[in-house]
């Protein structure tokens, strides 16, 4: 992980950590504030606990969203400090979530924007003067448009990939994609480093292709206290526990201090989390599988 | 509040499920009167029977024993765009008059006494849902005159079902009308929870919820 930050990510960038709950990469957050990046433009459609962590650490320039709290838990309060109380200068752009994804889908596409129907009625186009509209050259109906987003780089945590970076992933999929094929670079980190007949076994299954990815990272519980699908469930928890850990400056200070900055590697902060294979390793629910024979 | 929600699904409703109260309602009503409710979750799981109750809108129970898995992109596409969605269930942080919903920010944009998560897919639930439900506490900070920012706009919600009572948008004014009373509430005890001149519309009352579906939410709240 270390490599792979030092190489991709650098100050000043746009970068899309992305993850609908599931397969958020916190490594790949705390190895940026590790590594103190500055200046950054955080692309995420539900910025969670990293946004929180990352603003904190004073990495984060701007955060362009559309859902900003903790999931099912309460506030990301790092980020309402800085919106609120103007403590960290913070840039925000939020969209919808539709919005958001149709901005990857333009970019992944090669396309310049998105066409969607929203935002009439509402107050967002007159907060992000991003949000547009136009006219379709057939039916002359007034539809939003949303402009591509071309992050510099993005990183997809899955379930597998092979040593080229072909990245097989099920459960939520939510944006990743999209998200993968909208960046100029693009860092997988995974659970487990398959051989390339797994992935060619089950091909359906492969969601990012290794030819657009640019570094292949294994990280098992690389994605704590988020989950992943087959392998660890959410650490809930400790999503419950941030609620007032981030309302408290000082003690979200105290966690940064112990839990990244103060570790090396996740090795070292698996070390201070003895107990996750026991709460929270997933239980069996395998499929039968396919026949892809002719 | 949860079982009066509940009792606004149909059977065979294809609803597109907000997180907390919503989802907590559409489940209920799966439990008991409506088997064959179709839940779709923002975060892609379509035909959904969580076997927990979820606490986050991606939780990995929603994606074990679901019908479809899809990515977000063909969510907001080909399920709620394109108009297959009967009911939008969505929970609010303000809602006002004209049935407008904020759960952006309190107080100016710029610079909010308190600001909250932003729309997530309320807005485009909002807006292509053929029938909004939204549940939230009556509470007079939360039912403004003009809520300070429209998230989601209020032409497709169709009742706000709230601890207290419920409310009805009238289609003629658009306007917010108090319909229904649970019992021991009086409209007063409404209006003083109201901020505008709230119209009374043939005004029901609302039973108490029966034993089967108390147990039944007991049940899902595990």
């Amino acid at each position: 992980m270390r490599e792979a930050i030092a190489a991709h990510v650098h100050d000043g960038d746009t970068i899309a950590i992305e993850g609908f709950t599931h397969l958020i990469c916190f490594d790949a957050a705390h190895e940026i504030i590790l590594q103190k990046r500055r200046d950054l433009t955080l692309c995420r459609l539900t910025p969670d606990l990293i946004a929180d962590q990352m603003i904190a650490a004073g990495c984060l320039r701007k955060l362009v969203f559309s859902w900003a709290g903790n999931p099912g838990a309460g506030s990301l309060h790092a980020f309402r400090r800085a919106v609120e109380k103007r403590e960290r200068p913070l840039e925000i752009e939020e969209y919808s979530h539709f919005g958001m994804v149709a901005r990857f889908a333009a970019a992944a596409a090669g396309l310049s924007f998105w066409p969607l129907r929203n935002y009439s009625g509402t107050d967002l186009p007159r907060v992000n003067p991003n949000i547009r509209e136009v006219t379709c050259p057939f039916t002359g109906e007034r539809v939003a448009a949303v402009a591509a987003l071309r992050p510099d780089v993005a990183v997809i945590h899955a379930q597998r990939a092979d040593a080229q970076g072909n990245t097989q992933m099920w459960g939520i999929v939510g944006v990743q994609k999209e998200a993968a094929f909208a960046a100029q670079r693009v860092i997988v980190v995974v659970e487990e480093i398959v051989d390339e007949s797994v992935v060619r076994a089950d091909p359906n299954r492969t969601v990012i292709p290794g030819m657009i990815v640019d570094a292949v990272v294994q990280e098992p519980w690389g994605a704590h206290p988020s989950y992943v699908q087959g392998f660890y469930d959410r650490d809930n928890d400790f999503y419950v526990a941030w609620e007032s850990i981030s309302r408290d400056a000082g003690r979200l200070q105290a966690y940064l201090d112990e839990f990244v900055l103060g570790v090396e590697d996740r090795a070292r902060y698996l070390a201070k989390h003895p107990d996750l294979a026991q709460r929270l390793v997933a239980e069996q629910r395998v499929s039968a599988g396919v026949n892809y024979g002719y | 509040m949860i079982c009066v929600a509940a009792g606004e699904l149909h059977d065979r409703d294809v609803v597109f499920v907000g997180m907390g109260l919503p989802s907590l309602a559409c489940n209920l009503a799966r439990a008991t009167h409506a088997p064959n409710l179709q839940l779709i979750y923002e975060s892609g799981t379509i035909g959904t029977r969580p076997t927990r109750m979820p606490l986050s809108i991606g939780d990995p129970a929603l994606v074990t024993g679901t019908l479809m898995v899809s990515s977000m992109i063909d969510v907001f596409e080909l399920f709620l765009q394109r108009g297959h969605i009967d009911v939008g269930f969505l929970g609010a942080a303000q809602i006002d008059r004209f049935a407008n919903i904020n759960t952006t920010v309190v107080g100016a944009y710029d610079k909010p006494a308190v600001r909250l998560p932003g729309s997530g897919g309320a807005s485009e639930i909002a807006a292509h849902a053929r029938r909004v439900l939204v549940v939230m506490t009556l509470d007079r900070r939360a039912f403004p005159e003009r809520v300070d920012f429209i998230t989601s706009r209020g032409d497709r919600v169709s009742r706000v079902i709230t601890d207290k009572c419920i409310f009805e948008r009238d289609v003629l004014t658009g306007e917010l009308v108090l319909a229904a009373i649970y019992p021991g509430v009086t409209v007063d005890d409404v209006r003083s929870q109201v901020g505008w001149d709230l119209q009374v519309r043939a005004l029901r009352d609302v039973p108490p919820p029966d034993r089967q579906m108390l147990d039944a939410l007991t049940r899902i709240r595990g």
